[in-house]
């Protein structure tokens, strides 16, 4: 596949992006280096995120008691914000989950019949 | 390897430079940055290289600092300077001042009016905020260019306001007087708000900045005038000795000239120095929240004791008001200065103490109104009584129960501050109401 060319809508992106740290964070505390690191490694390098806009959103679902931001030290000794998810974060989750699950299925239906995949 | 730390050094200090971003998260993006750099140089490019592509990643500083000013609005109130960029300090300082001296006059005219023999001076105390808040309100329309379609929208409210109060037939001394005397500057207070922030009221934030004003600008009021007492304390004991008539004189001019000059002055004392107050009021919230709770829970207890029964008479009845209202304020002006972000503390656990108390008082309040409308019918003061303290309630009730979430973890603040601004217009509508439909329905009386 052509890696990297597949640009993913902007819109889109943005949409996945709270259920996409949510879960990764399911996966166990992180920090966000290590968070991006993952999303280009599950997407295979397809999800191109800006790395800065990345903090602002781990902000917000602080703020919205989604996930839990505590101080440490990386190994390097350098201070590190640690990431956890909370029950708040676990909810909104399995809610964002139900949403994308309808959605995915409402395209399937149609993927299959109609559309065909570009260059397939 | 000098020459990247040099640009990483460069880099922070730019994602700082639009304070949005504080030292923390400047930190984590420098931390994240570096892990980047790190990695690339592993992979063989040269520090110089890594830098580039590792700044390109995290993207342009400018999109980065005006995503943090949407997610941290808190910490641009410090940076909301009021004057226009194009526009002189010394500018905005005149602009100020013409604004204090025109209410200052205006008063003087009122006064002098209001003291034409063989008129009626009625009107003079009713209409006393009407010479003050919408001055304040139109200085705030002008320094935020605010748009012509809001701004005459507030002119007109002001004048409906200016006119139903001067044209409802009071007899002298009327209780519905009084009552459109005392509540006329909280409604006016709100038109205020419309132009504090700019006509934008739909906005959650802006007006939680308006909260934040309206606490810092009780604050810097209170400074002002607890100056202005010393000063004019200090005169007439210089003065007795020369002049002893002269004193009386002086006072009735200077006296309401300052008080109305003073509106706009702690106004614009409050937008200007915005990072002094800002560190004033956790220090304020946390010496009062205690100390309130204390005296609320005692007062609970003491009044529960005493028998719930127990017969409050009118005068009573309005010290609970002004204390509730206090209490409100108090909690409300604590969460506007309370980082979002922090986890429930020790702080909070107070808070929901004198909240929970206040409550309980409340109730109490209410129930013997009840039982003295009960006894002796509605009228227009245990109207505008019951009224408050059932708006009062509803809001308490819910900030009680937001705190308690708040402390089990089960909701943010952010929750408890969407809550306060979103009743803001519930307080303003009973505002209304008291000033415009309680006189007519009870004829005045």
């Amino acid at each position: 596949m052509d890696r990297g060319v597949m640009n993913i809508d902007k819109d889109l992106v943005a949409a996945m992006a709270t259920p996409l740290v949510l879960a990764i964070l399911v996966e166990g505390t992180s920090y966000g280096y290590a968070i991006l690191k993952r999303v280009r490694e599950l997407s295979g390098g397809d999800l191109e995120w800006t790395d800065g806009m990345l903090y602002p959103l781990l902000h917000r679902l602080e703020r919205m008691g989604c996930i839990r931001a505590e101080w440490g030290v990386s190994p390097e000794g350098r201070r590190r914000r640690y990431y956890k998810i909370t029950e708040v974060g676990r909810a909104q989750l399995a809610e964002q989950r139900r949403q994308w699950d309808t959605a995915t299925r409402t395209l399937g239906g149609l993927w299959e019949m109609a559309v065909p995949v570009a260059g397939a | 390897m000098d020459s990247v730390e040099h640009q990483i050094d460069q880099w922070r200090a730019a994602v700082l430079r639009g304070r949005a971003v504080d030292g923390g998260d400047a930190d984590e993006l420098e931390g994240h940055l570096r892990e980047q750099i790190e990695e690339l140089e592993s992979a063989g490019l040269s520090g110089d290289e890594a830098f580039l592509i590792a700044v390109k990643r995290l993207g342009e500083v400018d999109l980065i600092t005006a995503e943090f000013a949407r997610e941290h609005s808190d910490r641009l109130w410090k940076q909301l300077v009021m004057s226009h960029p194009d526009e002189s300090g010394q500018q905005a300082v005149l602009t100020m001042l013409g604004f204090a001296l025109v209410t200052a006059v205006l008063i003087q005219v009122a006064r002098l009016l209001a003291q034409v023999p063989g008129s009626s001076s009625a009107w003079f105390l009713r209409d006393l905020s009407l010479f003050v808040l919408p001055v304040l309100a139109t200085f705030f329309a002008v320094v935020r260019r605010m748009p012509l379609r809001p701004a005459v929208s507030l002119v007109g409210a002001v004048a409906v306001l200016a006119v139903a109060v001067n044209v409802f037939p009071f007899p002298p001394g009327s209780s519905t007087d009084l009552l459109v005397a005392i509540h006329l500057p909280f409604a006016l207070w709100f038109v205020v708000g419309v132009a504090y922030v700019g006509g934008d009221v739909r906005s959650a934030a802006r007006r939680m900045d308006f909260i934040r004003f309206t606490g810092e600008w009780a604050i810097y009021y209170a400074l002002i005038a607890l100056g202005g007492a010393v000063l004019l304390g200090l005169t007439s004991l210089v003065l007795t000795p020369i002049a002893p008539d002269a004193i009386p004189e002086v006072m009735t001019w200077v006296v309401p000239s300052g008080a109305a000059g003073a509106v706009v002055v702690a106004a614009w004392l409050v937008e200007e120095k915005k990072s002094v107050i800002e560190n004033l009021a956790p220090v304020l919230t946390a010496i009062f929240t205690p100390l309130f709770a204390v005296m609320l829970l005692v007062s609970a207890i003491g009044y529960l004791a005493a028998g719930v029964g127990r017969d409050f008479d009118r005068d009573l009845l309005t010290v609970f008001d002004v204390l509730l209202l206090v209490v409100l304020g108090l909690v409300v002006y604590g969460i506007s200065a309370r980082d979002t972000n922090r986890p429930a503390g020790l702080m909070d656990v107070l808070r929901l103490v004198a909240v929970i108390a206040a409550v309980v008082l409340d109730i109490l309040v209410l129930g013997s109104m009840l039982a003295r409308v009960g006894e002796f019918g509605f009228t227009a003061n245990r109207v505008a009584a019951l009224g408050l303290n059932v708006v009062l309630l509803v809001n308490l009730v819910m900030t009680a129960w937001l705190i308690a979430r708040l402390l089990a973890a089960k909701a943010s603040a952010v929750r408890l501050e969407r809550w306060q601004t979103g009743y803001l217009p519930v307080f303003a509508g009973w505002v209304l109401v008291v000033v415009l439909v309680v006189p007519p329905l009870f004829g005045f009386a």
